[in-house]
């Protein structure tokens, strides 16, 4: 039996790895004093930790040493027979995930509504209730200064606030669970980990406006999340956190679940409310705000999945501590879905002002491939694109808007140098063209023309002039179409060409695409030189367009060719050039 | 407490405005012209074309003004570089996804979108056509044409029609870029709820909504030496036709259309207002009995075929309330088809009764199968076979293509002297002439019931309450001491509560008046266009006016309806009449 076990990793993103010199090296040196028999040495694949050098993590001691250099191996290795630490070379995480939104998910069972209870839950709506009334609670909600997590950003108070000065026989509050964007799935996460959380929310976001009536809206898409938030609301009536007289008060609740029908642009307020009505989901102008003539005319509170998670910590816990994370305008944490060419993909929840950095290479790892990151998309179509050399920008809404981007909903997708930067925007302007209503003619009009733009770029036949109507039509989407949809819709675009203008230039001039994913303007050749004649592209190609023969060596009919990449793919001596 | 009047600054000048008021109509007040194109006052909010932008100091976007209401102290910029730029380029962008084929368009010369092109100085389209390939247009109706390559989804028509109508027979479909106006389940207006009231083509900005054409028809038969073509022209088309031909609204020209339609060759030129005379005294009578024998009450008036549609569809179980009584468009038909051909001996079956109609339900009217009694009343005298069977009214015209047949024509329409209708069928009264306007037909029926029924004369005609264009008119009628209330509604919309006390039996009324459309037929759909508050309001005025032109004002007193009762009819509700001047109703199917 070993007493202790020495995990060791080169985690530097630039060099090749150095993991297996540096395990030779450290064994020697626990041969020569003789601990190998009671330590062992690991390589392992990836030690959690990012572009810090050399790492090693001591177990069951928990000790992570890193930036090791082979001149600290005897410092180690002392200290390890001594049961000391070198305190110089502990690892300092520069960025740590913060979890507040996800406190929950994975520890405790979704499905059990004591396991909630058990961790501090429904207090807050205890507390609301039975202690704050409406005026204190929402004076810590606006003490918090928490934002709307569904990407605008608008003060959760504010909203509270004016739907609780409206007289109104009757109000409603909503949680928005139409989550959209491509590579999304935080609050999804948040309703399969944790219902209670948003329920709890919801109940307490109804007690400050007076609402007597809440909805989940939640994409039908999602049917695990329906079943748990289903289970989570029936137990919720079994305990009396829901229904009549709530823990023996005056409030009552009835929460109803509504599914949404695929419509991206139901996740918009006006076109949600009328998505639940029973009519065609479309925007309609604003004002009146649904916090004054929402549902059914009546004055409604929609808050997304994130924001109401968050609210059960903020009325225990207080607004004044919940301040305190986040940056000046910001507050709190936010929790993204780190997807894309990422090395460790999944959600991670920082607090305001971390950089991008922080979350792209020390928490997720930089990129599987090892290639250098080239930028950062952030806000799912609705957002854009950010350069690696902007990526220590501390993530909060309003640094993100003036880099050209959004916060978003939380989406976050890494980008390296075999995407192409017209070929992102063409993929997102696609969806937001795809999704919609089509009600206003910028929007439906306009993001369509872009598009077309998009694809004769794609496919070499761009013009220069082309540009300049991108960002023509762009601005008119911006200013003048009717939603949040068409108004940012054209984000991505006009973010890669802002930072990407050459890329676009490469494939309007030189007819040429950087990245090789723009399959018109990719050609494919076999380099002789390299080739091996092992046949292998002749007998994959799809259409027939590799002739030769072993003996004569192959190559491939330019006319025929359908840049399928087959060929490159199954080459297994590099010899199929991409241009 | 809100503030009754904001201060606000547009365009450098402070104005002082109500509150609640939207930027547009401040603008408006203020004498600024914002561009629009799917906003349509009072109807259409739908904030589509975003055309109307105008620029507030500290907003994010540009604002649609026609939507965002004032707010104190706003500060408003309407002609700024970047304001006339955002609105020329989705402007441009609506025209790139519009046909051009303007010079051969229905609606050329009133086309908004085409005029707002114009006015905005856009002459170069800078982006490519958005339609790769033509999209079919709906011709499954007999009333209506919708090209969706034309429509700008503006949603106007979609307003109007659940809005106004409440029949809801159109709507958007799908998203994005395959967004249209279409009907349920693709089915073709023909297939649907749609009542052919057309109203959805007045407020129609471009041309995507047209009538179905019968122009062609109609030269054809005026070309044909064997025809004996006779053409009757409604009330309501008097006082607007002058309008397509540049005259004011309201211009009356009843005598032009009487000598133009001459000059087109027309072998006689008659009156719709003679039959709707004879409507009075069968529907009157009808009331009167109804009134006498204990009938279903309340009566409710059939000259509207938009309403007629929409009972059917709507309302099966009142349809005995419904007057059996034919349109006057009907009674014409049949009575010029065989009174009138077996007095001056034409054979039936070479007559061509053309009407020229404000409507465009009158199309779709005149087809119905159950519109052929002429023929059954000849078709065993002259051994007529099923395959002969011929309608009552061979064609309708609207307002609209009556013009375009009198300038296709070559006619001199402004500079013509006028002559008088032909006789017998041209006499008609003043009660004939109002039924062009919404009341007209209800203060028509009053003064001939009053006079039946008390045998004295009337000595007030003008029943005052009954006029205008509320939604809603009602009046209370002593006649000798049996007080009669009545109601008058205009616009299906406006029907619905009066029909749904009908349907519970809590109806407090002995008649109701039902026209389709604002204003009655002044307002329908084959008038001229625009037709909007003020040309109805222009219109009605002249259909009064002509009433009190007429020396007889009551259709009891037209002496070729006693002719033909005398001649050929007998009595009221007699059983010939039956034959040719009534009609029944039968549930239709409705799937939505």
């Amino acid at each position: 039996m070993y007493a202790k076990v020495v995990l060791v990793k080169d985690t530097d993103l630039k060099r090749e790895d150095r993991t297996r010199e540096f395990y030779t090296r450290l064994l020697d040196c626990l041969r020569e004093t003789n601990l190998h028999s009671q330590i062992q040495v690991v390589r392992v694949a990836d030690i959690g930790i990012y572009d810090r050098g050399l790492v090693i993590k001591i177990l069951p001691d928990k000790v992570t040493y890193a930036n090791v250099q082979d001149t600290d191996i005897k410092r180690i290795v002392e200290a390890l027979s001594e049961e000391k630490v070198v305190e110089e070379l502990v690892f300092k995480p520069k960025a740590k995930q913060y979890r507040l939104v996800l406190r929950n998910c994975g520890k405790i069972d979704p499905e059990n509504i004591d396991e909630y209870i058990s961790n501090g839950g429904y207090l807050s709506l205890k507390k609301a209730v039975t202690e704050l009334g409406q005026q204190k609670l929402i004076d810590e909600i606006k003490a918090s200064g928490i934002r709307g997590r569904g990407g605008a950003g608008y003060p959760t108070w504010m909203k509270w606030n004016f739907a609780r000065e409206v007289a109104s026989d009757q109000k409603f509050v909503i949680c928005n669970a139409d989550e959209g964007d491509p590579g999304a799935y935080m609050d999804r996460s948040v309703l399969e980990g944790d219902p209670h959380s948003v329920i709890e929310g919801l109940a307490i976001a109804a007690f400050a406006t007076g609402a007597s009536k809440g909805y989940f809206y939640v994409r039908a898409e999602y049917p695990l999340a329906v079943e748990r938030i289903e289970k989570a609301i029936s137990q919720a009536y079994d305990y009396g956190l829901l229904g009549k007289d709530i823990l023996g008060s005056s409030f009552s609740l009835d929460i109803e679940i509504r599914l949404g029908a695929g419509a991206f642009v139901c996740g918009e307020e006006t076109a949600l409310i009328s998505s639940i009505e029973g009519k065609r989901g479309t925007p309609h102008p604003r004002p009146p705000y649904p916090s004054v003539k929402g549902l059914w005319g009546k004055p409604t509170v929609i808050n997304n999945v994130e924001t109401l998670a968050n609210i059960p910590v903020i009325v225990s816990r207080g607004g004044k501590w919940f301040a305190q994370i986040g940056t000046q305008t910001s507050k709190g944490t936010k929790v993204f879905a780190v997807t894309g060419k990422v090395k460790n993909s999944g959600l991670v929840e920082i607090a305001m002002g971390a950089s991008l950095r922080d979350i792209v290479i020390d928490i997720c790892g930089g990129t599987l491939s090892g290639k250098p990151i080239k930028a950062v998309q952030t806000g799912g179509p609705s957002g854009g694109v950010i350069p690696e050399r902007l990526l220590d920008t501390p993530v909060d809404y309003e640094n993100l808007q003036k880099l050209g981007s959004i916060m978003g909903s939380g989406g976050m997708i890494v980008i390296d140098d075999e995407d192409c930067m017209v070929d992102i925007p063409k993929f997102y302007l696609g969806f937001c063209v795809e999704e919609s209503c089509g009600k206003c003619a910028p929007c439906r009009i306009g993001g369509f023309q872009m598009l077309n733009y998009l694809k004769k770029i794609s496919e070499g036949k761009g013009k220069p002039e082309d540009l300049g109507q991108l960002r023509r039509i762009a601005q008119a989407m911006q200013k003048a179409s009717l939603c949040g949809l068409g108004q940012t819709a054209s984000n991505p675009v006009l973010s890669t060409l802002k930072y990407f203008e050459e890329e676009y230039n490469e494939h309007i001039l030189n007819k040429r695409c950087p990245a090789g994913k723009c399959s018109s303007l990719v050609t494919y050749s076999i380099i002789s030189e390299k080739c091996k004649r092992c046949g292998l592209c002749f007998n994959n190609c799809p259409v027939k367009a590799i002739s030769g023969d072993k003996e004569q060596g192959y190559s491939i009919a330019q006319d025929k060719c359908v840049k399928c990449g087959q060929c490159f793919e199954v080459c297994k001596f590099k010899a199929i050039d991409k241009k | 407490m809100q503030e009754k009047k904001v201060p606000l600054r547009i365009d450098g000048k402070d104005y002082e405005c109500d509150a609640g008021i939207t930027i547009l109509d401040a603008c408006v007040k203020a004498g600024i012209h914002i561009p629009t194109l799917c906003y349509l006052e009072g109807l259409s909010q739908e904030a589509a074309c975003s055309i109307c932008l105008v620029e507030v100091k500290g907003a994010k976007t540009l604002l649609r003004s026609c939507v965002t209401p004032v707010g104190k102290g706003m500060e408003i910029f309407t002609n700024t570089p970047r304001v006339r730029n955002a609105r020329r380029l989705n402007l441009e962008l609506l025209l790139a996804g519009h046909p051009k084929d303007c010079l051969v368009c229905d609606r050329n010369e009133s086309c908004e979108l085409r005029k707002l092109a114009f006015d905005m100085g856009i002459r170069d389209i800078r982006f490519p056509k958005t339609q790769e390939s033509e999209l079919p247009s709906d011709n499954t109706s007999v009333s209506l044409s919708r090209d969706p390559n034309k429509c700008i989804l503006c949603g106007r028509c979609v307003s109007v029609c659940s809005a106004v109508q409440s029949v809801k027979a159109i709507d958007f479909s799908g998203r994005g870029k395959a967004s249209k106006v279409t009907t349920f389940f693709d089915q073709g207006l023909a297939n649907s709820v749609c009542v052919n009231c057309g109203q959805c083509l007045l407020v129609c900005p471009t041309g995507a909504i047209t009538e179905r054409s019968s122009i062609a028809r109609v030269w054809e038969a005026l070309a044909d030496p064997r025809k004996f073509v006779v053409v009757e022209v409604a009330p309501a088309v008097r006082a607007a036709m002058g309008e397509e031909f540049g005259m004011p609204a309201g211009t009356l020209v009843t005598a032009k259309i009487a000598q133009a339609l001459r000059k087109l060759g027309f072998d006689k030129v008659f009156d719709t207002q003679f039959s709707a005379d004879l409507t009075i005294m069968e529907e009157g009578h009808e009331l009167i009995q109804r009134i006498k024998n204990n009938g279903k009450l309340p009566l409710i008036t059939s000259c509207s075929p938009g309403w007629i549609k929409f009972a059917e569809h709507f309302y099966p179980e009142i349809l005995g309330n419904i007057s059996s009584c034919k349109s006057p468009q009907q009674m014409f038909g049949a009575v010029a088809k065989t009174y009138y051909a077996r007095k001056y001996n034409i054979d039936p079956r070479n007559m061509v009764v053309v009407s020229v109609m404000p409507c465009t339900a009158k199309k779709f009217e005149a087809l119905r199968p159950e519109m052929m009694s002429a023929f059954d009343y000849w078709k065993d005298e002259l051994g007529l076979a099923e395959p002969e069977a011929f309608y009552d009214v061979d064609y309708v015209l609207t307002t609209r293509e009556a013009a375009r047949l009198i300038k296709e024509g070559g006619i001199d329409f402004l500079n013509l002297e006028g002559e008088d209708f032909d006789e017998p069928l041209g006499i008609s009264t003043g009660a004939a002439v109002i039924f062009g306007s919404t009341g007209g037909v209800m203060e028509a029926a009053l003064r001939t019931a009053y006079e039946v029924l008390t045998g004295r004369q009337l000595e007030k005609l003008d029943f005052m309450n009954l006029r205008g264009l509320d939604g809603i008119k009602t009046a209370e009628v002593d006649i000798d001491g049996l007080k009669l209330k009545v109601a008058v509604a205009n616009s299906l919309g406006k029907a619905r509560p009066l029909l749904e006390e009908v349907k519970r039996g809590s109806s407090p009324y002995v008649f109701i008046e039902i026209m389709t459309c604002p204003g009655g037929c002044i307002g329908g759909a084959g008038q001229p266009i625009p037709t909007d508050e003020e040309t109805r309001t222009k219109r009605m005025e002249a259909i009064y006016r002509e009433d009190k032109n007429k020396t007889l004002r009551k259709s009891h007193e037209n002496p070729a309806v006693q002719a033909l009762y005398k001649e050929f009819l007998g009595a009221p509700l007699s059983e010939k009449s039956h034959h040719l001047l009534h009609t029944s109703y039968k549930k239709k199917e409705t799937v939505f």
